[in-house]
């Protein structure tokens, strides 16, 4: 215990007096939460709360246009600018690059008309389908010349299919009103009262978003409660940078040829190492947290929102600082160079943080990647540290995550013991 | 008659299975409380020896014992025996002389009151008091080695090996360290040496062997030797034995 004692001690000293390292460990995390979380946020603000900006150019000249834009204004989720009639492509790229707008919608010149003429014809096809007569049936299908949009490349196929839904509900609306119209002034003939045409067109059944939670508290998802824990497991696996170069370090100097003629096993000096790094990325864990508990607020972000199961969140940061710990051992054994460790330690983080979720939606990964994600140990944190933060879950709720992890560190540490068994280290 | 310290028998050893032999059929009896110097040209094999003895490579043929005890099984118990200053500076530079002592003196097995008392005693006799508080990497080449020496011995090895413990440092240094390590022999600790400065050898040493190509060329009391041979000084012995060309 006291050989133990003395190496953790030793650990230590070195660890404090290496400044970059330190820097690596604690300050780039912190810089990186804030900087991520600050983008996402504003990535969530734009969606969310603010409007996309659009511009119109409406070569028609009827009525049934400005319904169309009244509709689209309706829908709230754009900031809607209009074009002169005669706005040719360069007129409209320009414009566009000054309004700043994603998107430009041309509205063909006989709109309305057309527009008009599909409605009677389907109103004449529905009134020949109840046994009346119309004087409006063409047999033939007619068609509403295709709206034109223009996009910015830069949005995001998902945004633009979204765009394109929302403006295919605002045509359709159009559209459903006209056929209505028609269709009630034929039965009736007499115009369809507004009152009754609001009452069929805008009295649609509302839909309520909620967040799912084990709890049965609402947690609004947000960039905060996204980002920090993430990017708190991804600061974890990042200490490969120090603890492999650290393993390497020692394993090539001087002091290790000493340690091997000393009465006392290297294993110590791994258990030792162990220990110190563990606190390590438990300390990280915890300053990440509280800032984004107590500093967020102050920076404009939203607030960090700890999980209810303290002791599942400290119990689930051990296991994960286990493993990432286990990790940069591992890496730093088989490692022959201290550039080797970095290099490989720093690309291989980044590669099961991108497959392990972190940087890219593990839902949106397809293929062999849905095989591959169950290796990557941030995975596996980053799905039991969302239990908690973002479903409200308890430790029980995040063991299916906890298990492959601790599987994935033994195997680690198995391996890390075979390595220096090989190599005649212990 | 002393009890014999290193027993070396039949020992053989090469770095790969395709290379040529590092040490061939090497036999070598130290006894307890020698001051036993082994000496040849680069590439002779004094290192790798040296390496054998201490465990840290194994013999692919023969065996070798320390206090009768082979080496390479219970390490626990056989590496207490003996301490060990290698060539290359073996300590933790961001640490101090005394936080290095602390953590080496554990590994060594001693419990922190020992430690302590023998903290004391070497940065006093090595003249590091000063200093003792200070990182070592802004050290002197000298002040280094004499860590280095103050680490080797800070459990009071029975067997000491010291692979060229004085090289690269001041005048001064080595006279303290040279005066230590006789001083330590005198109270019985047996010394297993090597060196390129076979003036300081001499100083030092009264047993030795040559070692050349891998093999034991000579070995013997070194007063006798130089005498049997008719030179006048190790050196002279050394350069009739290993010839003057120069080696890799």
């Amino acid at each position: 215990m006291f050989k133990l004692w003395s190496t953790i001690l030793k650990d230590v000293r070195i660890l404090l007096r290496d400044k970059v390292g330190i820097l690596l460990m604690f300050i780039m995390p912190v810089i990186l939460v804030i900087i991520v979380t600050s983008i996402q946020n504003s990535t969530f603000q734009l969606i969310n709360k603010n409007k996309l900006s659009i511009l119109i150019c409406n070569k028609d000249k009827g009525l049934l246009s400005e319904q169309f834009i009244l509709a689209i204004d309706k829908i709230g989720l754009f900031k809607v600018d209009q074009l002169s009639k005669n706005a040719d492509e360069i007129m409209i790229n320009d414009q566009m690059h000054r309004f700043d707008a994603l998107l430009t919608i041309i509205i063909p010149t006989n709109f309305s008309n057309e527009v008009k003429a599909k409605a009677k014809n389907s109103s004449g096809k529905a009134l020949k389908g109840f046994g009346l007569q119309s004087d409006s049936l063409i047999e033939n299908k007619l068609s509403v010349s295709p709206l034109t949009l223009y996009y910015n490349p830069i949005i995001e196929e998902s945004l633009k299919y979204s765009v394109q839904g929302a403006l295919g509900s605002a045509l359709q609306l159009v559209e459903t009103r006209e056929t209505l119209r028609n269709l009630y002034f034929s039965i009736n003939e007499k115009p369809l009262p507004e009152k009754l045409e609001n009452e069929m067109l805008n009295n649609q059944t509302k839909i309520n978003t909620i967040p799912t939670s084990h709890n049965g508290n609402k947690i609004v998802p947000n960039a905060t409660q996204h980002n920090v824990p993430a990017w708190t497991i991804f600061a974890m696996f990042f200490i490969v940078m120090s603890l492999g170069g650290n393993v390497v370090r020692e394993k090539i100097s001087g002091s290790f040829i000493r340690l091997k003629t000393l009465p006392t096993s290297y294993l110590v000096g791994l258990l030792s190492k162990q220990i110190t790094y563990l606190m390590v990325t438990i300390l990280q864990a915890f300053v990440i947290f509280s800032i984004g508990v107590w500093l967020f607020p102050f920076i404009n972000l939203p607030a960090l929102r700890l999980p209810n199961d303290i002791a599942g969140l400290i119990l689930v940061t051990f296991i994960c600082g286990w493993c990432a710990v286990s990790y940069a051992i591992c890496l730093g054994t088989f490692a022959q160079t201290q550039e080797q460790a970095n290099g490989f330690g720093a690309v291989s983080i980044v590669i099961l943080a991108i497959v392990g979720g972190l940087m890219v939606p593990s839902f949106a990964l397809q293929g062999a990647f849905k095989t591959v994600i169950n290796f990557s140990p941030l995975h596996w944190c980053l799905e039991a540290y969302q239990g908690l933060f973002l479903e409200g879950g308890k430790l029980k709720d995040v063991i299916p995550n906890l298990i492959p992890l601790m599987v994935i560190t033994l195997l680690l540490q198995f391996i890390t013991i075979l390595g220096l068994k090989r190599k005649n280290l212990i | 008659m002393n009890n014999i310290a290193v027993d070396i028998e039949n020992v053989s050893f090469r770095y790969s299975a395709n290379a040529t032999s590092t040490l061939s059929e090497i036999n070598l009896k130290i006894s307890e409380g020698e001051s036993f110097g082994l000496f040849g040209p680069n590439g002779a094999g004094k290192t790798t020896l040296m390496s054998l003895m201490t465990g840290l490579i194994s013999a692919d043929k023969g065996s070798i014992k320390l206090l009768g005890r082979t080496i390479g099984t219970k390490k626990k118990i056989i590496n207490r025996f003996f301490g060990f200053v290698p060539q290359d500076f073996s300590f933790y530079h961001e640490l101090s002389t005394v936080e290095n002592l602390e953590f080496f003196g554990a590994w060594a097995g001693l419990n922190s009151k020992e430690i302590k008392s023998r903290t004391e005693e070497l940065l006093k006799i090595l003249g590091l008091v000063d200093v003792k508080d200070k990182q070592v990497q802004n050290f002197s080449g000298g002040m280094k080695r004499r860590v280095n020496l103050a680490i080797g011995v800070i459990h009071k090895p029975q067997i000491l090996f010291l692979d060229e413990p004085t090289v690269g440092v001041d005048v001064q240094a080595r006279h303290a360290i040279i005066d230590y390590l006789k001083d330590i022999n005198k109270q019985g600790t047996t010394l297993i040496y090597t060196s390129h400065l076979l003036s300081e050898a001499e100083e030092l040493c009264d047993q030795i062997a040559l070692i050349d190509n891998g093999k034991i060329i000579v070995q013997g009391d070194l007063k006798e030797l130089i005498k049997k041979n008719g030179h006048e000084n190790l050196e002279n012995l050394f350069l009739d034995l290993t010839g003057k060309d120069y080696r890799n």
